[in-house]
């Protein structure tokens, strides 16, 4: 069994403990914009006055109802996120005013355009790939974003509001590598499964600063618990690099699974990890140059080529002397898939374990996936 | 000291026995709907006993052994046993009951692997669901095959592929050909998951296909590599399972 804190809150819990605060913000008149992706810079949604909610559905309840107009072999994540609000099953996507989607791959870009159909969704027009004319095209689309936010809540948003929301942001992004970043101990002060579970989740809490403080409390603790009980004392159980997919909806099934059969999932290279944490915004730019910059470089697979994802992988795997690589790729997802072929090469030319898992949200391969995590754990060794 | 590897399949549970100075001993036994009761029935044939016994349990059963002293997987089994029966560096491919698996091996351990998807074509399952179907055992299934025309059988899905025999048959196809096109379907689907993960070194199969030449030819075809097997093939997990008995070390309680 995990060692699990006792106030632990799992994602479910949290995303429903969320719901409560969320209704009573929008009769206080806060403003709500959702969004599913990484992409999407939270800066100028924040300088809005508006708060950024993750729609990025983990569940696999309303994916029946989302195959009536979506087809089967698609990712289970776009299929999840369609499935609530077409059945109208999530507050978060209920309580938005209007949503961000964004072009990254086929499946999810198309879906939104279903999405309309439900509720206003606004698109940004992310290029593939990182030159100069893709980086001015993107500055653009943030530039027009930033005018839809204006227009939509009749508002002006000032330069200054966007440098004040870059630094809160980066403020986050810092606390939360922090976070993940207690990985980097041996023996593994938290589990995975918990690191994943919180950060996650965080996006429940409205408040940012809020969110910053709760972090930095667990930080605390956990520091404290390991300078006390276990410095000194490393632990030779296999250390996990999880890399991949966005995993929420297969958290329980791989990471947790993982972990029980006695690993340590210790770094997360993942839109549910330091993704999109690693890059600060550049706070000595023009802030839209400095946005554009920062968001075009999330080493997403949906970007190609994608390089840089293999050298971060690299340098994790030496950060957090990581002695095998799980890769988790959601059914149907092609681009982490592909791509997926590059990162094996990589690891294994490092003479390291690599075990690819294609899955979904659904329970039927839970045997299977045990069997396969098993067996990799066993050639670790 | 015996040193006991049981490995319960889905279908078939064997089990080896090795004692120093002493002939090895393996024998099978149906798995029947119960692991459990298979692996207690087991149990008494073997006369079992806590002290003078080390056991390993692997296989799709394994957690119904639980007189066992430790539960390894069917992979790590498979590469162990598959690397003493064809040498330290080699690709063992396992067509089990239930999925099949392509496990490399260097240098004595298994460093990668791959398994079949979820659906159940190309195991051992598909060819004894058509089997049935053509009301052949699995041996007469391979005798009929033999020599035969193989028919076409294209449906990737177990269910699908029935109703394709089915049809088959209604048309009036010789059951020599039917048969043929379902040991050949399944041949592709494993050099299929072969090709996907590579060959490194001699390719081998173990697992309950080995005392089949047709299908080990067939198979080689399709890879365009010499398939090698062993008289004691389909014993590699269990094989491997009393090595690791044997082997002890530190994982070992
Ligand atoms: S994996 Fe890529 S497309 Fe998916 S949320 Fe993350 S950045 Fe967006
Ligand atoms: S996991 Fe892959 S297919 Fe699914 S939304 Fe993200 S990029 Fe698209």
């Amino acid at each position: 069994m995990l060692k699990l804190p006792e106030n632990f809150q799992s994602y479910g819990d949290a995303r429903r403990a969320g719901f409560m605060r969320l209704k009573e913000a929008k009769e206080n008149g806060a403003r709500v914009v959702g969004v599913y992706c990484s992409f999407v810079p939270h800066e100028l949604i924040l300088a809005a006055g508006a708060s950024a909610v993750p729609l990025c559905a983990t569940s696999e309840e309303p994916i029946a109802a989302a195959e009536a107009d979506l087809p089967r072999n698609l990712c289970p994540l776009i299929k999840a996120s369609y499935g609530f609000a077409k059945t109208d099953t999530c507050p978060y996507f209920y309580f938005s005013d209007f949503i961000v989607g964004e072009t990254t791959c086929d499946g999810k870009k198309k879906m939104f355009e279903l999405l309309n159909d439900i509720k206003e969704t606004y698109v940004l027009q992310l290029p593939s790939s990182r030159n100069a004319a893709a980086l001015e095209l993107w500055k653009k689309e943030l530039i027009a974003f930033k005018e839809k936010l204006e227009s939509f809540y009749h508002i002006t948003i000032t330069d200054d509001d966007i440098r004040q929301a870059i630094r809160r942001k980066n403020r986050e992004r810092k606390v939360m590598k922090t976070f993940f970043e207690l990985g980097t101990l041996n023996p593994a002060p938290i589990s995975g499964y918990e690191l994943s579970t919180r950060t996650d989740s965080s996006g429940f809490e409205l408040n940012i600063d809020k969110r910053c403080e709760a972090i930095e409390e667990r930080i605390a603790q956990v520091q404290a618990d390991w300078e006390a009980n276990y410095k000194g004392k490393p632990s030779n159980k296999p250390r996990i690099l999880v890399t991949g997919c966005p995993f929420g909806g297969v958290r329980d099934k791989i990471v947790k699974t993982v972990e029980e059969l006695g690993a340590d999932v210790v770094a997360f290279d993942s839109c549910s990890g330091v993704r999109e944490k690693i890059e600060l915004v550049d706070e000595t730019m023009p802030v839209m140059d400095a946005l554009a910059k920062k968001y075009l470089n999330i080493n997403c697979s949906v970007m190609s080529p994608n390089n840089t994802r293999i050298e971060y992988i690299g340098e994790m795997i030496e950060e957090y002397a990581i002695d095998g690589v799980l890769e988790i790729i959601l059914q149907a997802c092609h681009t982490f898939n592909v791509e997926s072929h590059l990162v094996k090469k990589y690891v294994t030319g490092r003479g390291m374990p690599y075990l690819m898992l294609e899955t979904d949200y659904s329970t039927a391969d839970a045997g299977q996936i045990n069997t396969r995590l098993s067996a990799f754990l066993e050639t670790i060794g | 000291m015996r040193y006991i590897g049981i490995d319960i399949g889905s279908t078939a549970s064997k089990t080896v026995v090795l004692e120093d100075g002493k002939e090895d001993i393996c024998f099978t036994l149906p798995t029947g709907w119960s692991g459990k009761e298979t692996a207690m029935a087991i149990c008494k044939k073997l006369d079992a006993d806590k002290d003078g016994d080390r056991i390993v349990a692997t296989g799709y059963g394994r957690v119904c052994v639980d007189y066992a002293d430790k539960i390894v997987t069917e992979i790590t089994c498979h590469g162990r046993g598959g690397s003493q029966l064809f040498g330290t560096d080699c690709t063992i491919i396992d067509v089990g009951g239930q999925d099949t698996k392509v496990i490399t091996v260097s240098g004595g351990t298994v460093t990668d692997f791959l398994m079949n998807d979820k659906c159940s074509a190309g195991t051992g399952k598909f060819l004894e669901i058509m089997a049935g179907r053509l009301g052949a055992t699995m041996e007469e299934l391979f005798a009929l095959a033999e020599g035969s025309d193989p028919v076409p059988i294209s449906s990737m899905c177990t269910v699908f592929a029935e109703s394709e025999v089915i049809s088959h048959i209604g048309s009036g196809e010789k059951r020599g050909d039917i048969a043929a096109g379902v040991v050949d379907s399944v041949a592709s689907r494993v050099a299929g998951l072969c090709t996907r993960h590579g060959i490194r070194g001699k390719a081998a199969l173990t697992g309950g296909l080995c005392n089949s030449p047709y299908f080990i030819q067939r198979l080689s075809e399709k890879l365009g590599v010499p398939v090698e097997t062993h008289s004691m093939g389909r014993y590699a997990g269990a094989l491997g399972a009393a090595l690791i008995a044997r082997q002890g070390g530190k994982s070992f309680r």
